[in-house]
């Protein structure tokens, strides 16, 4: 760690939490239908879209009907997605004439990126024409990261609302999403990321001829496309499926360390501005505060070994002689799968970023990674992503966290636990415990399928420990809906294409269905006046108390997995 | 559930055309128009004559010229990728070492330590650049096999290193490609 990693990592938190504010009161804005800046231009176009698709905006739904809604755009996204992969040889826009893509792979990608996963065991550049990763890629982009605020919206309303019925209109609330939010950012984040050389066109690819050609090997073929397009909204959308195979560590995906910074931004941008969305919403921006600081706290922490897991040399290469210290001409660490532009800090920094969040995406190869520079992300994506996580998704994984804390507190003092006025009683728990049970559940079984059955064990890439790392990452990613990957195991089979399907689909799903069932029993109940019994849930304690239950569920859970492969690796090189 | 059929179609098809359709076309019309090197792949283009892209790397393993990062794809810029070796995979190493070997036959008297950038593969394949200590520790070998005197090359590495951006962004480093072009006197 040098003077200019200091800067990097403190710029990075200085800027985030500086648009923390005006975007997280914007989206407050939206989502209670007051009037935007944007309003003279969007207005218009919302009030098509009401016409046309026959939605009254001002009928509410139950959080019944608000979920069987929500399913149907997502399982026809789903269908749509896969139909695309599979027709793309004959439909147009495909100048570099790529065939149908196999059952089983069509499968994992549409689960995926209906999910918010973006889990990806395709090449982009050699598998997806431009119309596939247009029509199918980038508008799950946008809708399923809709998606996932949509349903945190609903459960604000939920805390919010006291005696009644209805939670909103999820189609509302995914309109006002992608055309008030979405879009108006992805538009702004796309062309800043074209002026730093990410390339946008619908051009075929180029061929040129190369300074020093050798036999067989006279000229080089440059996958270019509409990519700038899709990589804002996937940094924006906790998506994270890359345009090209290796996501922003590709030139024409990040080429500057600009780009990177912004696009790290990009990451947590909305996640951590939805915390003070969140205040804003429950009329308490004490609260909003309090869960982005207990975030924040984790992040740091863990972002801290990160850092200095990678920068330190690997014992092997010193051995030999390698030069691995850090100087102002030299980055140093291990710098295998990582771009000599981003360097040490800025590919760290944003590994634990992509999986604190639900993105995935990636700017260097995390199978590379130190063993506990690989732990991070891995345990990031198991504690469920709420570390800021996902849009929507993230936050609403942490009110489970918020649930099971307060109800244990209360427990502890026995008396009734209740939240922001609202009495937390069996059923609000029950739903809590099914999404933090569920990818649990769905990581470790999975994991423990793979590695006892030969279809599993035959595409591990690296041998020993590392190679239960990549199953078990595999797992944690799908199970978790973050996409991101140990990129060596071989993950493009049925096997794993139908496995992790499955994973993605329960992670996805079942939290996302008990948040809404949280959502629907929440606002029937009577608003609790606060009394001296009432725990705040905005102090330094509770924020302690929450961070404790986060870290105790996390490590209880994962510990003995992570000890067989991350840790045991980590023993291995450092006896 | 029928009478959430016909909104989930229309809205999935309406989102359809204004993000899959409007939204890109908008993004290539205003980047074509603002900045058209960039969008196309910030192409080289000397004197009518193609070269490569600014921001691919291309394979270099010739001693006249300076080498880029291994790449684990042979800076295949249609298929893209990393190598993937966890930090103790035995394969890692013996490819490590075949480089330092590379690196030691091309220019047996440098006694400078080697920097890791140099011997181990980009995250991409495709890395367009080194590190500056990458840069200087060819400098020799490059310098005596187009006889020329090392300051001279030096001088060069020095124009073509790229600095923080704004100051305090990113590593150093040195683009190889443009970086090869100015030797064989194409700028």
């Amino acid at each position: 760690m040098n003077t200019y990693s200091w800067i990097q990592l403190g710029f990075y938190f200085v800027v985030l939490v500086a648009l923390v504010k005006p975007l997280g009161s914007y989206m407050a804005k939206v989502y209670q239908g007051e009037r935007t800046f944007l309003d003279p231009v969007l207005a218009p176009v919302e009030r098509f879209v009401y016409h046309i698709s026959g939605i009254n905006p001002r009928s509410e739904m139950t959080w019944k009907i608000y979920a069987v809604a929500m399913l149907m755009l997502n399982i026809l996204g789903l269908i749509v997605v896969y139909l695309l992969q599979r027709l793309q040889g004959i439909l147009p826009l495909n100048p570099q004439g790529l065939g149908a893509v196999s059952p089983d792979s069509a499968w994992n990608t549409a689960v995926s990126f209906t999910s918010n996963t973006n889990w990806q065991g395709y090449g982009g550049e050699t598998t997806m024409s431009y119309l596939t990763q247009m029509l199918g890629m980038n508008v799950q982009n946008f809708v399923s990261a809709a998606t996932g605020m949509a349903v945190l919206v609903a459960l604000i309303r939920g805390i919010v609302r006291h005696t009644a019925k209805e939670i909103g209109n999820f189609w509302v609330d995914m309109t006002r999403s992608v055309l008030y939010i979405l879009l108006p950012l992805s538009l702004v984040l796309a062309l800043a990321l074209v002026s730093q050389g990410v390339v946008q066109t619908f051009s075929q690819y180029q061929t040129v001829s190369l300074i020093q050609p050798s036999a067989g090997n006279e000229a080089q073929v440059i996958a270019v496309g509409p990519a700038a397009s899709q990589i804002a909204i996937k940094q924006l959308g906790t998506n994270g499926g890359g345009f090209f195979g290796v996501n922003s560590a590709h030139p024409f995906e990040n080429p500057t360390p600009l780009s990177n910074l912004i696009e790290m931004l990009s990451i947590l941008l909305i996640p951590a501005a939805l915390c003070y969305t969140y205040g804003k919403m429950v009329g308490d921006t004490r609260q909003g505060w309090a869960l982005s600081a207990a975030m924040t706290v984790i992040f740091v922490m863990v972002l801290g070994l990160a850092v200095w897991s990678e920068q330190r040399c690997n014992p092997v290469f010193a051995a030999i002689g390698i030069d691995q210290t850090q100087t102002n001409i030299n980055p140093g660490g291990n710098m295998e799968g990582k771009e000599v532009r981003f360097g040490i800090v800025n590919s760290a920094l944003w590994a634990t970023a992509t999986t604190a969040a639900s993105n995935g995406s990636v700017n260097s190869m995390h199978d590379s990674y130190m063993p506990l520079g690989g732990l991070v992300p891995m345990w990031l994506m198991q504690l469920g992503e709420i570390i800021y996580g996902g849009v929507g998704s993230g936050l609403y994984g942490m009110l489970a966290f918020v649930i099971i804390a307060v109800f244990v507190s209360g427990l502890m003092v026995g008396r009734t636990p209740e939240y922001l006025g609202k009495k937390i009683e069996a059923y609000e728990m029950k739903m809590a415990s099914i999404m933090i049970l569920v990818p649990v559940v769905v990581v470790l079984v999975g994991t423990a399928v793979a590695v006892i059955s030969p279809a599993g064990k035959a595409m591990i890439f690296n041998p020993s420990a590392h190679g239960f790392s990549e199953v078990l990452y595999a797992f944690s990613s799908a199970g978790n809906n973050n996409g991101s990957a140990f990129a060596g195991l071989g993950a493009n089979t049925p096997f794993y294409n139908t496995a992790l399907g499955i994973a993605m689909l329960f992670a996805r799903y079942w939290l996302a269905i008990p948040t809404l069932a949280i959502a629907g029993s929440l606002v029937r109940k009577k608003k609790v006046p606060e009394s001296a019994g009432t725990l705040p849930t905005h102090t330094p304690l509770f924020i302690a108390w929450l961070i404790g239950v986060i870290i105790i569920v996390g490590a209880l859970s994962f510990l003995p997995a992570l000890a067989l492969g991350p840790i045991v690796e980590h023993l291995m090189i450092f006896r | 559930m029928k009478n959430k059929l016909r909104p989930a179609i229309t809205l999935l098809a309406l989102l359809t055309l204004f993000t899959g359709v409007i939204y890109p076309l908008v993004v290539t019309g205003l980047a074509q128009v603002v900045f058209p090197h960039q969008a196309n792949g910030s192409i080289i283009i000397v004197d009518g004559k193609v070269y490569g892209s600014e921001l691919i790397g291309q394979q270099f393993d010739n001693p006249k010229f300076f080498w880029g990062r291994p790449s684990a794809v042979g800076y295949n810029a249609a298929a893209s990728s990393g190598s993937n070796y966890g930090p103790t995979n035995p394969a890692l190493l013996e490819a490590v070492h075949a480089r330092i070997n590379a690196l030691k036959a091309a220019d047996p008297d440098n006694l400078l330590p080697i920097p890791v950038d140099l011997v181990t593969t980009s995250a991409s394949g495709l890395d367009p650049h080194i590190s500056v200590a990458a840069a200087l520790y060819q400098v020799r070998r490059v310098a005596s096999a187009r006889g020329v005197s090392e300051a001279e090359i030096r001088s060069l590495v020095e124009k073509y290193t790229e600095g923080r951006q704004l100051g305090f962004l990113g590593e150093p480093r040195v683009n190889v490609l443009l970086l090869n072009l100015a030797l064989d006197g194409i700028q």
